[in-house]
């Protein structure tokens, strides 16, 4: 993996090279990549100072990052409580069955990865499924067809 | 100093120094996994658990951790204490069916039947982290730690791939208490943690002895010449 | 230059003044929930509406944070509080707006989309009437859906920092002493006494010192502080400034959870206002005293939200807690003396400066004062955001506020505190709800979480629905959360699927105990309280499946078929509608039969059918 070492440096300065930042600066490089590319990982514990092993711990121990490269638009399923007693996972099981693939995989085609995710903190609407940044409530599970399809012809 | 009584005997303790020193001190047993004389605790196995009478309140606390209070019960073997005492060593038996020094204690314990499926993928690593501490606290060099979170939690270098900074020196394997870790030489080669390393032959008497790249490790950060490292202990 | 009283005042003059000029107010609630249902659309609508319509001089539209009646939104109200409409734009924007600017300009009401409430058939113009509201008690909340958070000003308006200047006039240990004495409790979840904290805090010694504010909100199926955070950012701030005044400390930090972008740039926005009007940075409100704050994202992980992971979260590590034999209001972040709170424990905080000591414990309970927010969720007809007076009955809340149980099902349980809380049947929906009382019957107040179950919900699956997620979130450093945890969801698991045995029941209650004992935070601790309550409660649903092989509610998909009973059948064909399987087969009028090589046992077929002819076996 080929990564801008500029632009990674910008967003290592952008939190005055702060240890403490190292989450805040994970973020910014994720959503530069869709992933944390392990050479990023590599270069931001040179930069701020640190072992290798520190970075590789604080970027597993977080569900918000992966070091696997993910898909261009992620779909997370609700399974939080209120989702999961209105049938969250039947309909995590139907994006299995469409995107044919396992949560937490990305598709063949490199289109979607799909996660689960514990609330997403509009309980009120499960069971809530969260495509990119847009949020779709009462999902049932004959929609995650048209959910997919919503996403697949402008990509 | 403070005054606190343990299994019903008086002790004096430093104020705020472990209860586990102060116990061990006095000759009390109590069992431990991730605790280390020279690296401290973490509070992680959990097995060196003791109860605490303080004012009233009861609780179970690590002993590895807990500071010496004035005036505190301290029992180190009531029913609670070994209830969560065989917990962890069926837990962990569950979770490493093969390592010796588990079955050893978990039969000490009275533990004989595991509830559990036993896990196959987990070796003999209990994650006490005392590798991790050694490699960073010891040699310096943080080539391990700990990675994931919850059952997923495992240990090794950065990436799971061989480390760049590892001077293969062993001492992690020295440490494990269980033997998790493979450390194999073949050839004039060692082989730690997937890397493989060069061993210094001795000019003197020819025996393969330390990796070359600990030697010139040690040789940068102490300033020693590496051809007097060459030579061996026994030789030197 | 800092702001003088007097200032504060000529800002909301100048404010009320603007707004007065208009004839009408459109509220558009841009809450998270809201936003969801599409309020983006509708905001935009009613804004090039009322530009078309050449009324932008006479109509003010304003966006807002959550009203609280989540599941019912777009929520658009008009006047104050005068109209309540809800599901806005739901079908048609274009037509929804007509209605909207209708109503403004000709004064005529939209039947069509005002608020029903579904159990009692009743249709409501104003949202003071409708029951959800009009049990509540609005302290906290009382801003959100009222001002714009985006806009300081408007916050000043109605009242927002006025606080910081009675609390500078005030020693620190008075207002320790206000807030003790007031009876502020942490509302994260453990009701710790806050003034006791801030007065531990104050006392550790110590150079440095610091405020946190936990804005994680890792209880899944909850949403108060986020609504809190997006709808009346300020009242944090105002809050934490206080609290960084009367501790000592100069610098503050809001730790928000990742998965709450919109949370995230409410707050920076609202730090950046503030920061120019002096209320945080150097000298703050005058008084000499400098204080600033900083917002932290974490990284999705539940255990964050426990205080010593939070604080190594902060210092950019990975969140494993620390055992607190040395408490952090000594030794916390970077070591130093740190005093963390519930973002709504610091909400609180302005009323009772503002209102005094006698007003705050006149709300609510005598050991639990004030008031608590609820994210009311799950099987009742009116879910969303509540606030209410502590100690307000567990039955008001569900079968008043919430409308009782939707549909025709029966109540079954009303799961509190998360994942480390419990479930609570029936015969103690009188229990009062306050810290002491939720506690005594196995559950908590936690932070606010009330998920209602109905028979359709099964209390094993929920037990390992939790078990779960905390063997996910455990953070794996001490043993008996780590490997306890997961072998607990491994019997529970075996349970669901009809293999358990009776032991089993004892086994989980000793392991729970040795959790309860053993693990080093919270989260391990209180892990088995999901299991121990609902073996409590619900011992009959267990033996239901240990002894008899099957699931009472028709939920755990191994042990459950479901059958349409050929006598009750119609041939509606309902179920064969809904089936997303299309696993449901027969001629029109005719009694239907179920493939069971398709069947996914989903039961929405045992939902939908109104004759009562799909039997759980
Ligand atoms: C596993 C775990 C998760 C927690 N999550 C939260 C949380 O999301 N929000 C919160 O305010 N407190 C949470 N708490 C409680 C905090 O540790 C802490 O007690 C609280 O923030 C203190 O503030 P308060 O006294 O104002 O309630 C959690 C505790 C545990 C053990
Ligand atoms: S490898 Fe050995 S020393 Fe390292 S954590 Fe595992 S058991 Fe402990
Ligand atoms: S109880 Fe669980 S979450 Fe808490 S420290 Fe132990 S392993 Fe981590
Ligand atoms: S439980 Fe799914 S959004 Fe909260
Ligand atoms: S020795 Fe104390 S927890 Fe392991």
């Amino acid at each position: 993996m080929e990564i801008n070492k500029e632009k990674l440096d910008e967003i290592i300065l952008k939190y005055g090279r702060d240890k403490a930042h190292l989450l805040a600066i994970f973020q910014d490089v994720q959503k530069e990549y869709r992933y944390l590319p392990k050479e990023a990982v590599r270069h931001i514990c040179m930069r701020l100072g640190m072992p290798q092993v520190d970075g590789f711990e604080v970027a597993t121990f977080y569900k918000s990052f992966s070091l696997k490269p993910r898909g261009k638009h992620t779909v997370h399923v609700c399974l939080g409580t209120a989702c999961h007693l209105k049938g969250g996972a039947d309909v995590l099981l139907s994006f299995m069955r469409e995107l044919k693939v396992k949560t937490g995989e990305t598709t063949a085609d490199g289109a979607f990865t799909l996660e689960s995710v514990n609330c997403l903190g509009a309980c009120a609407l499960a069971p809530l499924v969260r495509v990119d940044e847009k949020d779709f409530g009462k999902t049932t599970v004959a929609q995650s067809r048209n959910i997919i399809r919503d996403f697949t012809d402008h990509h | 100093m403070v005054q606190l009584s343990i299994n019903g005997k008086k002790v004096t303790a430093e104020e705020g120094e472990a209860l586990l020193k102060v116990a061990r001190r006095e000759g009390f047993v109590i069992p431990t996994l991730c605790y280390h004389e020279l690296l401290g605790s973490s509070g992680r196995c959990r097995l060196c658990v003791v109860e605490v009478n303080d004012a009233g309140k009861k609780r179970v606390v690590a002993s590895c951790l807990y500071p010496a209070k004035e005036n505190i019960e301290v029992f180190t073997d009531s029913d609670e204490v070994r209830l969560v005492r065989r917990t962890v060593l069926e837990l962990l038996l569950a979770r490493n069916p093969s390592a010796e020094l588990i079955q050893h204690l978990a039969k000490q314990h009275g533990v004989t039947e595991v509830r559990y499926t036993p896990d196959q993928d987990k070796g003999k690593c209990i994650l006490c982290n005392l590798c991790v501490r050694c490699c960073k606290d010891i040699v310096g060099v943080s080539a391990l730690g700990m990675s994931g979170k919850g059952p997923m939690k495992k240990v090794g270098p950065p990436f799971d791939e061989p480390s760049e900074t590892c001077i293969g020196c062993g001492a992690c394997v020295v440490i494990c208490p269980t033997g998790h870790i493979a450390m194999e030489e073949e050839k004039g080669v060692r082989t730690v943690w997937q890397k493989k390393f060069e061993l210094a032959a001795c000019p003197k008497c020819k025996r393969y002895h330390l990796p070359l790249f600990q030697l010139e490790w040690i040789s940068k950060t102490r300033n020693i010449p590496v051809e007097e490292l060459m030579v061996c202990e026994d030789c030197r | 230059m800092a702001l003088s009283l007097k200032q504060l005042d000529s800002i909301t003059s100048a404010f009320n003044a603007k707004e007065q000029a208009y004839d009408k107010i459109i509220r558009v609630c841009c809450g998270t929930g809201c936003i969801t249902s599409g309020a983006n659309r509708v905001l935009e609508g009613v804004l090039t509406a009322v530009e078309r319509e050449g009324l932008s001089s006479k109509v003010l539209v304003k966006k807002t944070g959550c009203h609280g009646l989540c599941e019912r939104g777009p929520i658009v109200t008009l006047g104050n509080d005068e109209i309540l409409y809800q599901s806005v734009g739901k079908r048609d924007v274009a037509a929804d707006v007509d209605l909207l600017l209708k109503t403004v300009t000709e004064g005529k009401v939209a039947d069509k989309l005002l608020f029903r409430d579904s159990a009692r058939k009743e249709k409501y113009t104003s949202s003071l009437d409708i029951p959800f509201y009009k049990g509540q008690k609005r302290i906290v909340l009382a801003m959100n859906g009222l001002i714009n958070p985006e806009e300081i000003d408007d916050y000043i308006a109605h009242g927002g920092y006025r606080a910081p200047f009675r609390a500078f006039q005030m020693t620190p240990e008075e207002i320790i002493d206000w807030v003790t004495k007031g009876g502020l409790r942490g509302r994260g979840g453990g009701g710790f006494l806050t003034g006791r904290k801030w007065s531990s805090a104050r006392a550790a010694k110590g150079g440095l010192k610091y405020v946190l504010a936990n804005g994680d909100e890792g209880d899944p199926g909850a949403f108060m502080d986020r609504s809190l955070m997006e709808g009346n950012p300020h009242a944090v701030i105002e809050g934490m400034v206080i609290g960084g005044y009367t501790i000592g400390a100069q610098q503050g930090y809001i730790y928000v959870r990742d998965e709450y972008p919109l949370a995230v740039s409410r707050l920076t926005k609202a730090i950046e206002q503030a920061r120019d009007y002096n209320m945080l940075g150097h000298d703050v409100f005058g008084s000499g005293f400098d204080f600033d704050l900083e917002i932290y994202r974490g990284g999705g992980a539940f255990v964050c939200g426990e205080s010593t992971a939070l604080m190594s979260s902060l210092e950019g590590k990975s969140g494993e807690p620390r055992d607190k034999y040395v408490h952090t209001v000594e030794h916390g972040l970077w070591d130093k003396p740190t005093n963390l709170n519930n973002v709504e424990t610091w909400a609180n905080v302005p009323h009772i400066i503002n209102n005094g000591l006698d007003w705050y414990t006149s709300i609510g309970t005598k050991k639990s004062t004030g008031t608590k927010i609820f994210s009311l969720v799950g099987k009742v007809n009116n879910t969303g955001l509540i606030e209410v007076p502590m100690g307000i009955s567990l039955r008001e809340i569900i079968f008043g506020l919430g409308g009782g149980i939707r549909g025709k099902r029966q109540f079954k349980a009303v799961q509190t505190g998360g994942p480390s809380g419990g479930c609570i049947p029936e015969q103690h929906l009188d229990m009062p709800v306050d810290f002491d009382s939720l506690t005594s019957i196995g559950s908590m107040m936690g932070s606010g979480g009330m998920i209602v179950m109905d028979e359709r919900n099964c209390m094993v699956d929920v037990a390992r629905y939790f078990l779960r997620f905390l063997t996910e979130e455990s953070c794996g450093k001490c043993v008996p959360c780590r490997e306890g945890t997961r072998r607990m969801h491994e019997i529970l698991d075996r349970i669901c699927k009809g293999a358990g045995k009776i032991e089993d029941l004892m086994h989980l209650e000793e392991l729970g105990k040795a959790l309860q004992w053993g693990a080093i935070c919270g989260l391990g601790q209180s892990a088995p309280n999901p299991v121990l309550s609902t073996i409590r409660y619900f011992s009959d649903e267990y033996k239901a499946h240990i002894i008899e092989g099957r699931c009472p509610a028709g939920v755990c998909k191994e042990i459950t078929t479901f059958t349409i009973m050929e006598e009750k059948c119609t041939g509606c064909m309902r179920c064969a509608a809904e089936c997303p399987m299309g696993a449901i087969i027969g001629e029109k009028k005719e009694p239907q039969r179920i493939d069971d090589l398709r069947c996914i046992t989903c039961g929405i077929c045992y939902d939908v059918c109104s004759f009562d002819a799909i039997k759980i076996g």
